[in-house]
């Protein structure tokens, strides 16, 4: 932890992100590449699902970084109220639309799915609506963050909201083990052995890690946006000030 | 104390509370956030006709009959069983031994009648190869 904290200083962030943007943004394309050729065109189709199971390789990691997401704003929002870290609030902000759209390519992708499978787009069981209430608390945090004159209260009002929000994250993912539902139970991430095919379960962890690549590098791209922004507005505001 | 150890615990202890409220409201509603009742379910609570609810389970093996745009089954959670009657179309995954739900009421013989059903997908995937050998080696489902 102490190692991290010389990201703590937004200058120094910047740095650094200006170092590693280049090479992360020609792995994630890379990577992104060749694992939708290999999600699409090498894995083979399900045995019940025949080719809908390829919708699969988009909507589950996004499932996981939409969480992942919320759980880095929550992380923020603490450190923000706790220690003040100056970086956290410009962070929570770059963060908060990247998890939102990965969210809605969750709750899309579904929907997708289940038309052809479940026979219907949309059921209020106990998964399908904490992942909708997931997504709205992005869309809270993103208004929220902006609805004050004075950035800093929204940041902090926002790091509220990302705090009590966090209690949903094991309802989504306990959801399909505490209530039946529609929604079927975890494959990956169980105790036992997943209940994926090989064939199928690699090309879907490296859908993961390609799209966990494509989250770093915009969040990190927004991060240092964030910190231009707010250093353009400081001194706007700084010349307003101190007239002649 | 600092102001920062004092801020800590204040959030500590904040998420703790708001985690036990979350919890204690949630067992509350246990009864109202399961999608479905299964057959055992079903026959403690009896609900009455025209009370409407979702009957979840297995489509009894060999139980399905069609005539015309009417297909009558029979669900199974193995213990009990609900016969089920169906006027409509059925979703591509529906088959015999699958999970469905079917939400509607209990007809005056205790016959449920569906106003829609939906296939429940299992957590298993797998190419058919792998799915067909399974089947050839008898391990098909094994455990369950």
């Amino acid at each position: 932890m102490a190692d991290l904290h010389f990201l703590a200083n937004p200058a120094r962030f910047r740095r650094f992100s200006q170092r590693v943007l280049p090479g992360l943004g020609f792995a994630t394309v890379l990577m992104l590449c060749a694992c939708l050729y290999m999600a699409f065109f090498v894995a083979p189709a399900d045995y019940q699902q025949g080719q809908t199971v390829r919708i699969m390789f988009l909507h589950v990691p996004s499932a996981w970084l939409s969480m992942m997401g919320y759980a880095l704003l929550a992380g923020l929002g603490a450190s923000l109220l706790v220690w003040r870290h100056p970086l956290a609030a410009l962070m929570a902000r770059a963060a908060a639309p990247v998890g939102a759209s990965f969210a809605a390519v969750c709750l899309l992708t579904g929907s997708l799915w289940g038309r052809p499978m479940w026979g219907t787009y949309w059921v209020w069981d106990a998964r399908l609506t904490s992942m909708l209430l997931l997504f709205f608390l992005y869309l809270g945090h993103i208004a929220l963050s902006r609805a004050y004159d004075e950035p800093e209260r929204g940041d902090r009002a926002a790091a509220i909201l990302a705090l009590i929000g966090v209690i949903n994250l094991p309802i989504i993912k306990f959801s399909v083990d505490w209530w039946n539902t529609l929604h079927q139970p975890a494959s990956v991430t169980r105790l036992d052995a997943p209940a994926i095919h090989n064939s199928i379960l690699v090309p879907l962890l490296w859908m993961a890690v390609s799209l966990l690549f494509l989250f770093v590098f915009l969040v990190l791209l927004r991060t240092e946006t964030e910190i231009d922004r707010r250093r353009l507005e400081n001194a706007a505001a700084q010349e307003e000030g101190a007239p002649a | 104390m600092t102001p920062k150890r004092r801020r800590l615990w204040l959030l500590i202890g904040s998420l703790g509370t708001l985690a036990v409220a979350a919890a204690l409201v949630l067992s509350a509603l246990n009864d109202n956030l399961v999608f479905f009742y299964s057959p055992t379910q079903v026959a403690e609570k009896s609900p009455g006709p025209d009370r409407r609810f979702r009957l979840g389970g297995l489509v009894e093996a060999g139980s399905v009959q069609k005539e015309g745009q009417v297909v009558r089954f029979v669900v199974t959670d193995t213990h009990k069983t609900m016969a089920v009657v169906y006027r409509g179309m059925l979703p591509d995954l529906f088959r015999e031994g699958q999970g469905v739900i079917a939400e509607g009421a209990l007809g005056g013989d205790g016959v449920f009648v569906a106003r829609e059903v939906l296939a429940k997908h299992d957590e298993n995937y797998m190419p058919p190869e792998v799915a067909k050998a399974l089947k050839e080696a008898g391990r098909w489902k094994e455990g369950k």
